[in-house]
């Protein structure tokens, strides 16, 4: 009786799950296994994708630099931002939020518009009389655009975890000795390890798989993952070695989460995905 | 004699121009186990907070050892506290909690470890090193807590209701433990709470406060046979409190007779609150008594009968072994050391009245109902 009704509440959910992520999963497969052109079983695009172990590298360092970033600039303000009057939080908890409600496209679109060789940088600089800078098709521009996109996603999950360490354990530390950076090492930054993992995951996982952004920003030889798998769906018409190349960074998308909740199981909590 | 080692000076403590703390005055010997005393909200935690220095006073000073520590942050002070919920980190285990002052005081591994065993023997917790906190009972992590503090061997040791959250049972065990402890180690308690019988047990000296403000300082035998006012009477113990008039040194009158007592040094005709408590009150034959009345409720109490008796429309509480039925005629006779002299003051005719004593009594037990908490 009871497991027919939590059968029957949960119903849609599987129902959705599976057409729209087991069975997709499924397609992705069997196009992955199977030759572009006979259409046979192959492990032929699975063997072919050490050829595009240098772009999967690549976009590894690059989230993984982001990533990096992200924390750096995001863990202070979720930290000042926690640390404010609710009203002022609330106001803050806005702000950051409000650049995810405009369209991820336009997004970076302005920044080339910053950027370029023509942007509003380079001109303003031209005004001032000093050189033209080549900002845009730089690794630092695709890097600057994975973090003002994703920066988001680090600053919220830390300021969640942030707003709830007790202040009482921040004076018990104190009153065992500790100096304010001391109180900071030994127990707001270990309280605060379930904020980092999650805010690290939430930005790698989008920007190990990011394309536009590297298509906009980067110049063509930092070619990210991401692009090349757009490019065999689009443009290379080999959708077969696109499914394999998907399914490869799927495999490394759950073992990068993976790890980070195996950490997160020895802290406090685990990882809030 | 001891030494004096704190002394707090005319703090005031102000909160959104709200007065908290209105000019402690109060000084703390060494090797002493005092204790704040105080309805909840009577700034006991406030006063915690300003010497454990998480808190500056509006004004006042706080002396450690006679120099100013004001301006000293918590982590230069000798001094630890035990806080009200505990706040043990979570992200440690038992060990690291205890031993979490002696490393960041960088003291070699060895000692560190010898000293979390030692301390781990006192509060009886050996084997629970490598525990987590959340899978501890509320007893062990209040032990815990009280490791963390005194594993640091300070010179003060602050304490906020530390046995609030236990039960009954393990309160009384604690209560013996931690006097052990103090006594032990030598270490001067600073103790808060808001239960009277806790701090008249362990105490060597009773700060009973109220509103901001101590309204006496003393023994726990002389607060509990000499209170100061009808609010120190009435929190320490159940009291009749009656209006009186001094007539002269050793004689009082109230419910139109005079009575010899032991009191002295008031004004001629001077009004008065005369303390009588309940437990110290026999009966007698009608005919024998000073004052005769009539029963109008007994409650069995386990140890003792609590009888109310209407003298004149004054309900009196008496606590006897002599059981009455509810309707008997009963006299009493008061002795002078039954009796205690108060002179006059805010609190007078606020407390110490039993006529409505089925109100009082609910009180009674919903009391006895948060500590079973
Ligand atoms: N930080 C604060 N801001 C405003 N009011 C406070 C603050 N801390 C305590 N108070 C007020 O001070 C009063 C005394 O509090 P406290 O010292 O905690 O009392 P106790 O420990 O005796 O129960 C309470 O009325 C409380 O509301
Ligand atoms: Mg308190």
């Amino acid at each position: 009786m009871k497991k027919n009704k939590s059968l029957l509440l949960s119903g849609p959910y599987i129902a959705w799950m599976v057409i729209f992520t087991l069975i997709p999963l499924c397609v992705v497969l069997f196009y992955a296994l199977t030759d572009v052109d006979t259409g046979a079983f192959s492990f032929g695009n699975i063997e072919n994708l050490v050829l595009y172990l240098p772009a999967f590298w690549r976009s590894i360092l690059y989230s993984v630099v982001s990533a990096l970033i992200c924390l750096v600039i995001g863990y202070p303000v979720a930290y000042y931002m926690a640390h404010c009057r609710p009203t002022a939080q609330r106001f803050l908890y806005m702000l950051v939020m409000l650049p995810m409600c405009m369209s991820f496209l336009l997004r970076t679109l302005a920044w080339v518009g910053l950027l370029q060789d023509t942007g509003i940088i380079n001109n303003f600089l031209e005004m001032l009389g000093l050189p033209r800078l080549s900002l845009i098709r730089t690794p630092g521009a695709v890097i600057l655009g994975m973090v003002y996109n994703y920066l988001p996603y680090m600053i919220l999950p830390l300021y969640a975890i942030i707003v709830k360490i007790d202040n009482r354990l921040i004076e018990a530390a104190e009153d065992l000795g500790c100096n304010s950076i001391q109180v900071f090492a030994r127990v707001v930054l270990p309280l605060s390890m379930p904020g980092i993992l999650s805010g690290v995951t939430m930005v790698f996982v989008p920007a190990v798989s990011t394309f536009y952004i590297s298509n906009k920003l980067g110049s063509t030889d930092i070619v990210l993952i991401g692009d090349i798998i757009e490019r065999q769906f689009k443009q290379g018409d080999n959708a077969n070695m696109g499914a394999a190349l998907s399914l490869l960074l799927m495999v490394l998308v759950f073992v990068c989460t993976g790890i980070m909740n195996r950490f997160g199981s020895d802290e406090e909590g685990g990882v809030l995905v | 004699m001891s030494k004096e080692l704190i002394r707090l000076q005319d703090l005031v403590m102000e909160f959104n121009g709200e007065r908290i703390l209105d000019g402690i005055n109060l000084y703390f010997n060494d090797h002493e186990f005092l204790t704040l005393l105080g309805p909840s909200g009577c700034g006991k935690t406030t006063t915690l907070r300003i010497i454990g220095g998480f808190l500056t006073p509006t004004s006042g000073r706080v002396l450690f050892d006679g120099k100013c520590i004001n301006d000293v942050p918590p982590y230069e002070r000798q001094i630890n506290t035990v806080f009200q919920r505990y706040a043990l980190f979570p992200h440690l285990d038992v060990y690291d909690n205890i031993a979490f002052g002696l490393k960041v005081a960088k003291l070699p591994k060895a000692e560190v470890h010898e000293r979390v065993h030692q301390i781990l023997e006192v509060v009886g917790l050996q084997g629970f090193e490598h525990r987590k906190i959340d899978s501890l009972s509320g007893g062990q992590q209040q032990r815990v807590a009280i490791a963390r503090a005194l594993v640091n061997r300070p010179k003060v040791l602050l304490l906020d209701e530390p046995l609030a959250a236990l039960d009954l049972r393990l309160r009384k065990d604690m209560q013996n433990e931690l006097k052990r402890i103090q006594q032990a180690m030598g270490i001067t308690f600073i103790y808060v709470t808001h239960d009277q019988e806790e701090a008249l047990s362990m105490s060597d000296t009773v700060v009973v406060m109220d509103k901001g403000r101590i309204q006496q300082i003393g023994k726990p035998e002389d607060i509990y046979n000499e209170p100061k006012n009808a609010f120190v009477a009435d929190f320490i113990g159940e009291s009749n409190i009656l209006d009186g008039v001094m007539l002269a040194d050793y004689k009082v009158k109230f419910f139109g007779r005079t009575f010899k007592c032991l009191d002295a040094g008031f004004e001629p005709n001077e009004p008065v609150d005369v303390v009588i408590r309940p437990e110290d009150i026999d009966f007698v034959a009608p005919e024998e008594g000073h004052l005769v009345g009539t029963v109008t409720a007994v409650t069995f109490k386990g140890l003792n009968y609590d009888i109310i008796v209407d003298f004149k429309g004054f309900k009196w509480l008496i606590q006897t072994t002599d059981f009455q039925p509810v309707g008997a005629s009963v006299g009493i006779r008061l002795n002078p050391e039954d009796i205690h002299i108060m002179h006059k003051s805010e609190y007078s005719g606020m407390f110490g009245d039993y006529s409505s004593y089925s109100a009082e009594y609910d009180e009674l037990t919903e009391d006895a109902g948060d500590e079973e908490e």
